[in-house]
């Protein structure tokens, strides 16, 4: 049991680090991007190839596959996304979907359809068991990079200075404008960043979550499923979708294997249901 | 001022006078549906693609009903389009083998479930809209996934025998016989869909649609007519999903895939929301496009199909009807 729930938090704080890039872009941004799983897909790929080509340490992969990620995603940015800001919904989905399909057939013809892993180095393989809880090392290793990360991002939003310039841009960016705050570059950024997140999300889940050119699809409705039920006025809300979700998806293939995504499908309706703004929103709807 | 709606200059400015003018039938419309009669005897070996088109083109219909009209954004309109496949399906292989019955059945079936679900979508935003219409399909897809006994699971739906359409007319191998079935279907269901969006009703609708607030403050019941729609649209899709079981004789998970959804929704913004031709000819559109990517990258058209509906996104869909739009107008006397 106790096995199953450090399980989980591991698999919920990959998941977070996967999906806050979205939960600013969606939550805070208002931007419905499905297309973020590709920026993860991305950071996966770079890594895999860093590594099987040019032998370069799996630690080092890490922070590259972020750089590759942020820099894609402030290209895209800049060429495509800053155009689709204030579209409609609609809109906004048929744009991702078209992004989705154009990285599922790049990722296809450039790497091949078939699955890559990512090789860990021996010091993070093996498990230790501690009162009788089974711990992975590499789960250990996600959950303090994942957890460190996190309080960063918190602070970095509840503290500095561009913290609080993003959520003014988010929240008026006309009286942003007004103030002197480059809404443009501050999006930018942050767009990039969230990618970045993404990219070193997918180099860090490359093991767990498996990697191969459908990643985008099959990964989209995870990181959604965060956000919204996490609810999109703070950071908090989708760290702890992303935990419940982790956890209540290890437990289930683990105790109801047959149920599959089910449960998590069926939690996500209920949730919303009674909580459509998400678990942790504010009143007001947007 | 009721000339910037009407089409025709003598509008009469009564509210039925107006629908009445609204519903009249132009000569491209009735010329749309003897190219598609005619289209068996120009191209009789492309029965079978024809048949996707129609089967396509209703699917298409069933999103542009709560999109076009309602304003709904709907990711799981694939759950009644499956549903209905499946229904159909199975009906035909431990019931009735005769095909209008089992459409019959499985409209209504897939309209129950979306008189179920359609409470899920009358709260919150769009965004909460998007996640539980996609949430309700990938909940059918893992049933149907895990249900082996009774869908074949991921095998698919094998061995459905299709007795003749009314007793009378057997499917043939070529599919002339299922494109009739499917075109007549479709144009059914079109006719009712037209008949429907230009009624009181169908205005209500598109109040809705521009300003909840403002319609429900004229006395208009935005839920109810959410409810009435989504159902309406979940029945059609509901005929899609039958008439593909019927005229292919096999029902795969395919029919209730994300893929799917995102088809449909993509005929309908190539061919333009909001004039129930959009899904029609977007469905033509569509399959050629398909077909002459796949022609020259088996692989990787969708790369292709994502370019273009990034590209489309881009330019404005609305510009691109609207322009067309204006070409009919300069076309007409």
């Amino acid at each position: 049991m106790l096995t199953i729930l450090f399980d989980g938090i591991a698999y919920g704080m990959l998941l977070f680090v996967l999906a806050c890039g979205l939960a600013v872009t969606l939550g805070l941004m208002n931007f419905v991007n499905l297309a973020h799983g590709a920026f993860a897909m991305a950071g996966g790929y770079v890594t895999v190839v860093l590594m099987q080509r040019y032998g370069v340490p799996f630690l080092a992969c890490l922070p590259l596959a972020f750089l590759a990620a942020a820099a894609l995603g402030a290209v895209a940015e800049r060429l495509l996304y800053r155009h689709m800001y204030g579209r409609s919904h609609l809109d906004q989905v048929l744009f991702s979907i078209g992004l989705v399909f154009m990285a599922v057939a790049a990722a296809d013809y450039v790497m091949g359809s078939s699955p890559q892993n990512v090789r860990l180095p021996s010091y993070l393989l093996g498990r230790y068991e501690v009162f009788g809880i089974g711990i992975g090392v590499y789960r250990l290793f996600l959950i303090g990079v994942c957890g460190a990360l996190t309080i960063a991002l918190q602070l970095i939003l509840a503290r500095t200075r561009f913290g609080s310039r993003l959520r003014a841009a988010v929240d008026d960016p006309r009286v942003a404008r007004g103030m002197g705050i480059d809404v443009n570059a501050i999006f930018a950024v942050t767009f990039a960043f969230g990618s970045g997140l993404a990219g070193l999300g997918g180099a860090l889940g490359a093991e767990i979550l498996g990697l191969d050119p459908t990643f985008p699809l099959k990964f989209m409705l995870y990181f959604l499923i965060v956000v919204t039920v996490g609810g999109t006025s703070s950071m908090t809300g989708p760290f702890v979708a992303a935990l419940l979700l982790g956890f209540a998806d290890v437990a289930g293939k683990y105790y109801i294997p047959q149920a599959g995504a089910f449960i998590i499908y069926a939690v996500m309706i209920a949730v919303l249901m009674l909580r459509p703004n998400g678990l942790f929103a504010r009143g007001v709807t947007r | 001022m009721l000339k910037l709606f009407g089409r025709r200059s003598d509008t009469p400015v009564t509210p039925a006078g107006f629908l009445n003018s609204q519903a009249a039938w132009t000569a491209p419309e009735i010329l749309f549906w003897l190219l598609a009669l005619a289209m068996l005897a120009i191209a009789p070996n492309r029965a079978a693609l024809l048949n996707e088109i129609a089967i396509l083109g209703l699917f298409a219909l069933s999103i542009d009903l709560i999109l076009g009209y309602a304003g709904i954004v709907s990711l799981g309109q694939a759950a009644f389009f499956g549903f209905g496949a499946y229904v159909a399906g199975l009906l035909a292989k431990t019931v009735v083998a005769e095909p209008v019955t089992g459409l019959v059945v499985a409209m209504l079936a897939a309209g129950l479930l979306g008189f179920a679900t359609s409470f899920l979508i009358i709260r919150g935003t769009d965004l909460t809209r998007l996640m539980v219409t996609l949430g309700v399909a990938l909940l059918l897809y893992e049933v149907a996934n895990k249900l082996e006994w009774v869908t074949g699971g991921t095998d698919g739906l094998l061995g459905i025998v299709m007795g003749p359409i009314l007793g009378l007319f057997a499917f043939d191998f070529l599919g002339r016989t299922a494109y009739l079935y499917s075109l007549t279907v479709l144009f059914v269901l079109f006719l009712l869909a037209r008949r429907i969006v230009h009624s009181p009703f169908g205005l209500s609708l598109r109040a809705v649609k521009d300003n909840r607030l403002r319609a429900a403050s004229i006395g208009i019941s935005p839920a109810r007519r959410l409810v009435m729609v989504y159902t309406l649209s979940a029945a059609y899709a509901g005929a899609a999903g039958a008439l593909l079981a019927q005229t292919t004789a096999f029902v795969s998970l395919e029919v209730l895939d994300f893929g799917k959804s995102a088809d449909g929704l993509l005929v309908l913004v190539i061919g333009g929301s909001g004039y129930l031709y959009g899904g029609l000819i977007g469905a033509v559109a569509f399959k050629l496009m398909k077909d002459f990517l796949s022609g020259i990258t088996p692989a990787y058209w969708l790369f292709w199909m994502g370019l273009f509906l990034v590209i489309l996104v881009l330019i404005g869909r609305d510009r691109i009807s609207h322009r067309l739009k204006l070409l009919a107008q300069r076309v007409k006397p």
